[in-house]
Formats: structure tokens, sequence, C-alpha cells
């Protein structure tokens, strides 16, 4: 283990042990081809891959958002497994690669407040466990990998049908070099009270990782997953580009929560989306603070009759960021609710974007949208802007949207300041004051993880 | 005690205060009072180190907190020297309850002095009970949706807690009722009892003194305190105006 002297990025270490297997840099037919035969995949895989391979090739990069220009898809390492064989307890996970996890803290975690835990390092995802309660009631959580082999037919009904592989660029390389992630589901009228997790660890360098999670919430059902993720800093990029891909049916809820905690080396372009059916209620809370430039719009499409849907958006872009992020409402029938709520910060030059979109469909009558976005900016190099797009195709609709940009004002720096608080102190707070919406709706632990982490972002690039 | 001394202080370049000079003793009650425009708020904000009030170096000012010199010192270290200002207008904020506000004040304040939080949420309760607040405005966020009286009564709750040495009150009595007012001066008078603060009291009007004696009383006018004396010249502003003095 290495730690490298970098306050402001506290996971900037990496494990310097061989990984079991890689492919070689790049990407071609071959790469693909490698990944599939490593996997033991059917044949429908395969060629799914290999399609998709076709659609990265053929699609372009986007034109908008962050700059992806130095993007070396050339440079990248596609697929790295970092050991032959993924541990059910801690103990069978390999040493260096638990070292990692315990420095994160996962295991702990585990035993204190989840239901059951993920853990991918590289493209492979080292270990997962679930309570043996919710193994009897039929819920399923494993990786997506195990999932194609152990629920073949379950899988090839749902999967690429939320996201297909040509809904963009990295949708489409998603798909053609896809590895671990989580699958899970939740049968009919189970309710799993604690959070599910995964974590995600980019170890190698140069790395791209591109896990692929799939949840199925069957009818009246109801799961919350959290996922977390950090990388060592290199002086090299790298890449994560998820697909997620999330189907609530009718009743049930499903919650997501991302803490984005990439270090600033990383891009992370993911596309997240969920179907949502009648009287079903999804929601992704979506905090990102890490990564060098994040492109990432978490979707929900209100399919079926009064299906709600609630984003909350939290972006944190300090030196050299930018947080290209927001959300997308798609209401496709009647008496459907979304409600979407970004608040961003940036400061020290860093660049915050929302961008959105609400969509009503023709025939969704009845039914409610409410956007509010605002941006705090801390200081005068930093930046944010609001690119929100609305298409309504439907008269009877409510619709609100409300967009603030504030700067932390003196007045209240030196109200906090004449009762003997500093200002750095006094901004923290202030700024904690206004993520607290979003806080505010996720379990305790994470809550604190979150503050803590506002504070370092806030404290750590101080002088 | 506080002693300030040719304090000339001005606001975008326009100087308000022009040479004031007061002495604070510990249990003291110092009433300024001035008609609109005297200075007044200046007074309070260039004590305490508003960054948009300037003191004039070149007039060799003294500003004095228990022999320590406050003026070239940050808002903050004021503060922690004893010094405690309540606002006409206080701020809101967002997302920051009034409990955690006041603890992270404390804490600041008196950094040796390890109080529990079970503990202090019953000191928070006292004193937000002493100016008849509920005790659910812990848990607000800090002054957000309160009203105008309530603000002022929050203000008093910080005087309480955060028992400063010399305490300034920009009107303080300014929108509230008989009864809050009565309240109010009760708290503060109670302060001064049992901390022996020194206070600086300052108001547009004599009625908060039927409440809260004042040991000494100061008129100011264009800057510049015009008179000194006790009770009586509360009588002659009262009967006869500013114009008078």
């Amino acid at each position: 283990m290495q730690q490298f002297d970098l306050p402001e990025y506290e996971f900037g270490f990496f494990d310097t042990g061989k990984p079991f297997y890689s492919t070689p840099k790049g990407l071609t037919e071959k790469t693909i081809l490698d990944i599939s035969a490593m996997k033991k995949e059917p044949l429908w895989m395969r060629e799914r891959r290999l399609l998709a391979y076709k659609l990265f090739l053929a699609k372009s990069m986007p034109e908008w958002g962050g700059d992806l220009s130095r993007i070396k898809f050339e440079d990248i390492y596609y697929y790295v497994k970092p050991t032959d064989k993924q541990g059910r307890t801690w103990d069978d996970v390999p040493a260096e690669i638990k070292n990692t996890f315990d420095k994160i803290g996962i295991p702990e975690a585990e035993k204190k407040f989840l239901a059951g835990v993920g853990a991918q390092y590289d493209s492979e995802v080292v270990y997962h466990s679930i309570s043996k309660m919710l193994e009897k009631k039929g819920v399923i959580f494993t990786d997506t990998d195990t999932a194609l082999q152990k629920y073949p037919e379950m899988f090839q009904q749902y999967f690429g049908t939320v996201i297909p592989a040509g809904d963009n660029k990295f949708a489409a390389l998603n798909s053609a070099v896809w590895s671990g992630g989580s699958f899970i589901y939740i049968p009919k009228g189970v309710r799993v009270d604690l959070p599910l997790q995964a974590y995600f660890r980019i170890n190698a360098r140069n790395m791209g990782q591109f896990e692929r999670t799939l949840i199925i919430a069957d009818e009246g059902s109801y799961v919350h997953y959290v996922e977390g993720c950090t990388a060592p800093i290199f002086t090299t990029d790298s890449l994560h580009s998820a697909v997620v891909e999330i189907i609530v049916k009718k009743n049930a809820r499903v919650r997501y929560t991302t803490i984005q905690n990439w270090s600033k080396n990383v891009y992370n372009l993911v596309t997240k989306r969920m179907f949502v059916e009648e009287d079903g209620i999804g929601e992704w809370v979506d905090a990102n603070l890490g990564s060098q430039i994040t492109m990432k719009y978490p979707s929900i499409y209100l399919k079926g009759k009064r299906a709600r849907g609630e984003i909350l958006s939290l972006a944190f872009a300090g030196n050299g960021q930018h947080q290209d992020a927001g959300g997308k409402a798609i209401h496709m029938a009647p008496e459907t609710s979304s409600s979407i709520i970004s608040k961003s910060i940036s400061k020290n030059g860093g660049r915050t974007s929302y961008r959105g979109l609400l969509k009503v469909h023709k025939g969704a009558i009845g039914s409610k949208s409410n956007v509010r976005c605002d941006a705090l900016i801390l200081d005068e190099e930093s930046r944010s802007d609001t690119y929100p797009t609305m298409l309504i195709d439907e008269e009877e609709v409510t619709v609100g949207h409300e967009a603030s940009v504030s700067k932390i004002g003196e007045e209240q720096l030196f109200y906090f300041q004449s009762r003997g608080i500093p200002q750095a102190q006094a901004e923290t707070m202030i700024v904690n004051g206004f993520v607290e919406p979003i806080v505010k709706e996720l379990p305790m632990e994470y809550a604190v993880e979150l503050n803590r982490l506002v504070q370092l972002e806030m404290t750590g690039s101080v002088g | 005690m506080l002693v300030v001394k040719n304090l000339y202080a001005s606001v975008e370049n326009t100087e308000i205060l022009h040479g004031f000079n007061i002495t604070i003793k510990p249990g003291e009650i110092h009433a300024v009072m001035g008609p609109n425009g005297s200075g007044k708020t200046s007074l309070a904000m260039s004590l305490m180190g508003h960054p948009g009030y300037v003191i004039d170096p070149l007039q060799k000012p003294v500003f004095e907190l228990g022999g320590v010199d406050m003026s070239h010192l940050p808002s903050e270290e004021r503060a922690k020297a004893g010094l405690f200002v309540s606002f006409q207008n206080p701020v809101e904020v967002t997302g920051v309850s009034f409990l955690a506000f006041l603890r992270t004040a404390a804490k600041a304040l008196r950094p040796d002095e390890k109080i529990p939080l079970s503990l202090f949420k019953e000191e928070v309760k006292r004193a937000l009970y002493a100016v008849s607040l509920d005790e659910s405005f812990m848990h607000r966020f800090l002054n957000e949706g309160f009203s105008g009286g309530e603000r002022k009564r929050a203000e008093i709750v910080q005087l309480i807690l955060l028992r400063p040495r010399i305490a300034i009150l920009d009107e303080i009595d300014s929108g509230l009722d008989v009864d809050s007012l009565k309240l109010v001066a009760a708290a503060i008078a109670k302060n001064v009892q049992r901390n022996q603060t020194g206070i600086l009291l300052i108001t547009h009007y004599q009625r908060i003194m039927h409440f809260l004696k004042p040991t000494h009383v100061h008129i100011l006018i264009d800057g510049k305190i015009k008179k000194s004396g006790g009770m009586e010249l509360v009588r002659k502003v009262e009967k006869d105006g500013y114009a008078a003095i």
C-alpha cells in the first residue's frame, strides 16, 4: 500500500499488486471477444456486445456538457480482473484488496447497518453477501456476471430494455465491455428495510470501469440501494462509464442513492434510468463530489398511472472539476408526478451545470411536476449554469420551475464571525445548510459521511 | 472594561462617526440615544468589525476590551475577547439549526468548556424560556421565518448563552410589544447582575429604559456624543426632543 500525502482526497492510495488478468490496452473486437470468453458468456451476450461496439464506433461524442476531448479511448484498459475468485466472507478476499476496503470502511459498515454488500474492484466484483433472511425471502442481490449465469431467463428478459445500447455513445461502450455491477431482484411484496450497498473502487492506472446494474422491484416491493465509489490519484485519467437500469413495478418503490467521490482524475459518464409503473415510486438521490468531469442525469420514466418520481441532485465542483448533473422526468401516463431538486456548489474555479429535462407526453392528463435548482457560487473564479428543457405536450398539467443562484453573503459570514465562528467554519456550516434538504433524505450514516465530505471539500483546499 | 476613544468610522468612504468616546465598566448599562442617522448602527457595526465599516487609524483611536487592543482583530477574535452585538436585522441561514449555531458559537468562544449536548440543550431551553420562545425554536433554521420580535428575542437567547463581557444591543427594543419588551429587559438585567456584563444599549426610544435602568445615558448626534448624564437626559428628550439637547 502506498499513501499519498494529499489531504484533500483521502482515498488516493493504491494497491500495488498485479491483477490476475487484464486485456491489453485499447479497444478492438478482440478485446470484446476476450472479455466475453473470460466470462464464459452465452452466445447472445457476446453478439450483443459486438453489436454495441459497432454502435459505439458509429456514435459521435456528445457536443454538450463537459470537455471530453482528452479521453483517449486507445489508452484505456477495458477489463482488469483483480483476482480469480469472489469472496462470500471478507476473509476470502485477497489481503491487498481487503486492505483497501478496510481503509474505506466497507466491512465495518456492512456489520453495522446494511442488509447486503457488493464490492467491485476494477472490473470484477470481489465480494458479495446478502443477509440470510433476505435470501430466504427470494431476494436476489448478486453481481451482474453471476446473475447472467444463474438467472439467464430473467436476465435476458430485462437486460438492455431500459437503456438500449444505442441510447448514447457511452451507453454503447458500456454495453460492449460491461463487467460487474449489481443485479437485484425483489420479489412481490417484499420490503428490504436496510439498504443494500455496492462499493466501486478503481485501482488500476488508465482503467475503464464499466459496471452494469440492473434492478427489478416486483409489485409492491421496496428496496433502497446505495452506491459509493473512490479511486487512487494518478497523473493519467481513468474512465468510469456505468449503465444502471431499474424497473419499478406496480406499487413498488425503489430508492437509488449515490455518493460519488471519485478522485479528480476520473471521467464519470454514467447513464441511469428508471421505468416506473402504475402507483410505483422511483427516487434518485445523486450526490457528486468527486471526479474531473461528471455527466450524469438520472432519469425517471413515469409509465403507469399515478407513478411518482423524485430526483435529488447534489453537485460540488472544486478546482479543475466540472459537474454536469441534473435529471430527467418523463411523464407518459395520467396523474403522474415528479419532483427534481438540484443543489450545486462551485468553489476554487470549479464549474457546475444543471441540465434537466421535463417532458410531458400527450395524454398524461393531470400530471404534476416541480423543478427547483439552486446554485451556490463561493468565489469569483467559479461558475454555475442552468440548462433546463421543458417539453410539454399536454395542457392539463401543473408545472413549476424555480431557480436561484446565490453567493454566501457578507452579512451571513459577519453574523457567524460576530459569534466567534471563523470564516472558514462559517462557510462550511452555510454550505452544509444549503445541502441539508438533500442530506436529510439520506440514512444517518451516509448523511454524516456526506457532511464530512462537504467539510473536506471546503477545508481541504484552503491555502 | 471597554474603552473607546477617538473613534472615527466611515461607510463607503463617508465618515459617520466623528470622534466617539465611551468607557463601560463591568455591570454598567450605558444607553446611547440618538435620532435617525446619528450613527448608532455604525457604532455597533464598527466596534464588532463589520467589513463595510472602516475605523480611521490616523485619528489614533483607542479600542480596548479588558486591556486588549481590539482594533486590529477580526470579528471572531473580538467575540472571543468578550464582545457581543445584537443585530437589528439578523440574517436568515437555511439548513443551519439555531441549536447547531449556538453550539458552534459556544464551542468557539469557550473551547475548553466541555458541555455534553444534552446539558447544552437544557441551557438553550432555559434561555428560550426566559424570553418566552418555545423550545421548538432550537430546531428551526437560524432566524428563518422568525417574526421581527422573535428575531430580537433570539438575539437575547444568544446573549444569555454566550455570556459576553460587553454587549452592544442595537435597537433591541424596536418591533417588540410591551410584554416582550419587559421579558427582554428582564433577561438583560439578569445577565448584567449575574455576569457583570457591561451593556451598550443603542436605542431610539426611552420605552425600554422604564424596564432596564441605565447607569449612564449618552445622546449621540451627528456621530458624536453631544451630552452625557443620567435618566434626566432621557426625560428631557422625551419632553423636548433631540433638538433641545
